[in-house]
């Protein structure tokens, strides 16, 4: 589904990502932990087409195609979705016309056919029991006055209007209080199928004891320095990141 | 020095067209309007068309427009053609009361005016003034010649324009709709004088709209004074639409009593140069004003709006908001005062000016003024300029809406503020309409006319 070869990747001329290698099957959940700095947001975001990221080597191939020539909207409606670590709030742009323009949007790079008002609030009625969202929310602007919690929240409920092929979750679990954490958890689960991927970005082991990894990666300095199964996870959990910090010193 | 000799004959030349054609200016003309005329001329010698050395006119430049060589329409002339019957608002629902205004003159043949509530007077100017001179005993108490160079040049030249006075209590419950047109063989200059009383405890909706009927070159110069009685309330909504080769100056004054209301709206779309001067007068307790503006202007576009706000009594609040977005190489400007008087105590009054600037050779001139004689009150004032916000832009794309939506609904969402001032539903709809076709770069036009195709 999303192949990542030799990835390098620069802002303002500071090397971020220093040859990335990874591979995402359909059905796979893939954790990226590493300390603060080591790039993972960075990640997250060149697969999702913001632009001030310079690639300067490698290439990203999702479900067949160049991934890197693609225009943000339409990495998004073939299927590739970020939950963003800081959702933006977009004052005067209402979350339903929000919603519904994604949805629409979704359908008809699929060659569907638009939903109409109606059809559209029933799928919305339908996902914000399945995410137990606050119906207040949606009245309101995208994003704003919304906690850090409502945030992140918004965002497994856009991921569960718009059913991804591959979700990355960047930072999804930070700033939660346990409870949020198990809805957040529990909403992506409920989202799993064996056809869809889901690379979750954490700085933390916690949100992994709610959303089972099949594949641990460690990423330090833009390098995946460790790979492993979920036991990896756990592993970091016990020795901290100066494990890896010194392990990597040694090389 | 030819330059400064240039601007000062340009000036006199006006002024001298003023005495080549005074006796057909005063024939006909009320009382009231002739004995303004020889003050207006000293005053209008005295200060001249506006250079930009002129601190209230620093960020606009009137002289351009006063250089081409225009016609004067000093005497009403009566159209053959039924108004009522070439134009017809397209707005559904927007059920008014619909009356014209072509060339600054009130149309004699309005035919929805008979429906308007009992005691309520709307017509022209020039007939009411001479008919019922005792309507207009404050005409001219506002708008003052001797320190506006424009309100001078309009008392100078002023014949006709429309009259509105609804009486004490009175309820218009339907808004009241003038069209306002602009309808010449030449290229011509169009004064405006109009008057609105509205008396204790009566509500009033207007709604001003613009309509160019050809490509001619069009300077029009319009004063309006607005009284609002005591437990009054107007709203007044001005959808500013002329062509693009058209220049319109528009002073509005508003003296509000005590305990009213007066909220006003100016919705700019096209238009050459655009200048509205507005001015409140907050002369009772209790009395609220609302100003709301919004601009959406591209190419050579300029449009300047200059607002002064004048707590004279305590207990008074004040709020202002105006959201320019502009395109291309157009320009804006936006002066904002707000006076309170020694002892209008307990004054709430707050100003913000936001801009949106499309390109980097877009330019937007903000200047909010503050001048506080009292101790006791709550002032703010604030402005932005700036750019699409790239995160939210990216935001929006990330979730498959393609670039060009993800730009429109940033831009609809930055003027939203505004437009949900608008009350009058069917109103407020097709602002919204016209302002989405305007951002897309459609044009937006009420009827089929002669709209900056070419210019």
């Amino acid at each position: 589904m999303l192949s990542i070869k030799d990835l390098y990747v620069s802002i303002d001329g500071n090397e971020i990502l220093k040859g990335i290698n990874l591979e995402v099957k359909p059905g796979e959940i893939h954790a990226i932990m590493g300390p603060n700095g080591s790039g993972k947001s960075t990640l997250a975001n060149v697969l999702a087409g913001k632009e001030e990221f310079e690639v300067t080597q490698g290439e990203v191939t999702y479900m067949g195609e160049d991934l890197l020539e693609m225009a943000p909207e339409d990495r998004a409606t073939s299927g590739l979705f970020l939950s963003f670590q800081y959702p933006v709030e977009i004052p005067g742009v209402p979350m339903v016309n929000f919603l519904k323009t994604a949805v629409n949007q979704h359908r008809i790079a699929r060659g569907e056919k638009e939903l109409t008002a109606g059809e559209f609030l029933k799928l919305m009625r339908e996902k914000k029991e399945m995410i137990d969202m606050d119906t207040q929310l949606t009245n309101r602007s995208v994003n704003e006055g919304f906690s850090g919690g409502e945030k992140k929240k918004n965002e497994i409920f856009q991921m569960a209007l718009l059913e991804p092929k591959l979700a990355i979750l960047d930072e999804t679990d930070s700033g939660l209080d346990i409870d949020a954490l198990k809805t957040v958890a529990h909403g992506v689960n409920a989202l799993k199928t064996p056809n869809n991927a889901t690379i979750i970005i954490t700085h933390y082991q916690r949100l992994l004891d709610y959303i089972i990894p099949d594949h641990v990666h460690v990423l330090y300095k833009g390098r995946m320095v460790k790979s492993g199964g979920r036991e990896l996870a756990l592993e970091l959990e016990e020795k901290g990141y100066d494990w890896v910090k010194q392990e990597n010193a040694l090389q | 020095m030819s330059v400064i000799t240039e601007k000062a004959d340009l000036s006199l030349k006006y002024a001298a067209h003023y005495n080549e054609v005074k006796e057909s200016l005063r024939e006909g003309s009320p009382q009231i309007m002739n004995d303004l005329r020889g003050t207006a001329l000293q005053d209008f010698i005295r200060q001249g068309i506006p250079t930009r050395k002129v601190e209230n006119y620093k960020y606009t430049n009137l002289q351009p427009s006063f250089t081409p060589e225009y016609e004067f329409i000093h005497q009403r002339i009566t159209t053959e053609v039924d108004l009522n019957a070439i134009f017809r608002c397209d707005v559904p629902q927007l059920d008014t009361h619909l009356a014209f205004v072509s060339n600054g003159w009130f149309y004699e043949n309005n035919r929805q005016l008979s429906e308007l509530p009992e005691g309520v007077l709307l017509g022209s100017l020039e007939k009411m003034a001479t008919e019922q001179p005792g309507l207009l005993a404050k005409f001219a108490t506002l708008a003052s010649t001797a320190d506006d160079p424009m309100v001078a040049l309009n008392a100078l030249y002023a014949k006709d324009g429309y009259f509105l006075y609804v009486p004490r209590n009175a309820r218009v419950e339907k808004p009241i709709q003038l069209i306002n047109l602009l309808q010449s063989e030449n290229d011509t200059f169009v004064t405006q004088r109009n008057f609105i009383h509205i008396e204790e405890g009566a509500h009033v909706k207007l709604i001003l709209c613009d309509h160019t009927m050809n490509l001619n070159k069009y300077l029009s110069n319009s004063v309006t004074e607005i009284f609002v009685g005591q437990n009054a309330s107007l709203e007044y909504y001005a959808l500013q639409n002329h062509h693009n080769n058209s220049a319109s100056i528009n002073s509005v004054f508003i003296h509000q009593e005590r305990d009213s209301t007066a909220n006003t709206l100016y919705s700019t779309l096209h238009g050459g140069l655009i200048r509205n001067n507005l001015k409140f007068i907050l002369d009772g307790e209790n009395a609220e004003a609302n100003l709301y503006g919004m601009a959406f202007i591209d190419r050579q576009q300029h449009v300047d709006n200059f607002t002064q706000v004048i707590h004279a009594k305590p207990h008074c609040q004040s709020n202002q908001i105006y959201k320019n977005v502009l395109d291309d190489e157009s320009t804006g400007a936006f002066s904002g005062r707000i006076h309170v008087v020694r002892d209008a105590q307990k004054t709430n009054a707050f100003q913000r000016n936001n801009n949106l600037l499309l390109t980097d050779k877009a330019l937007m001139q903000t200047k909010p003024q503050l001048i506080i004689d009292a101790d006791d009150v709550k002032c703010s004032h604030g402005a932005t300029i700036g750019q699409i916000d790239e995160d939210a832009l990216f935001y929006l794309r990330a979730r498959g809406i393609e670039e060009k939506m993800a730009r429109l609904m940033m831009m609809n969402a930055f003027t939203h503020e505004v437009i949900q001032q608008v009350k009058v539903e069917p109103l407020r709809d097709r602002i919204d309409e016209l302002v989405d076709k305007r951002l897309r770069g459609e044009m937006a036009r009420c009827h089929d006319c002669a709209y900056n195709c070419e210019s």
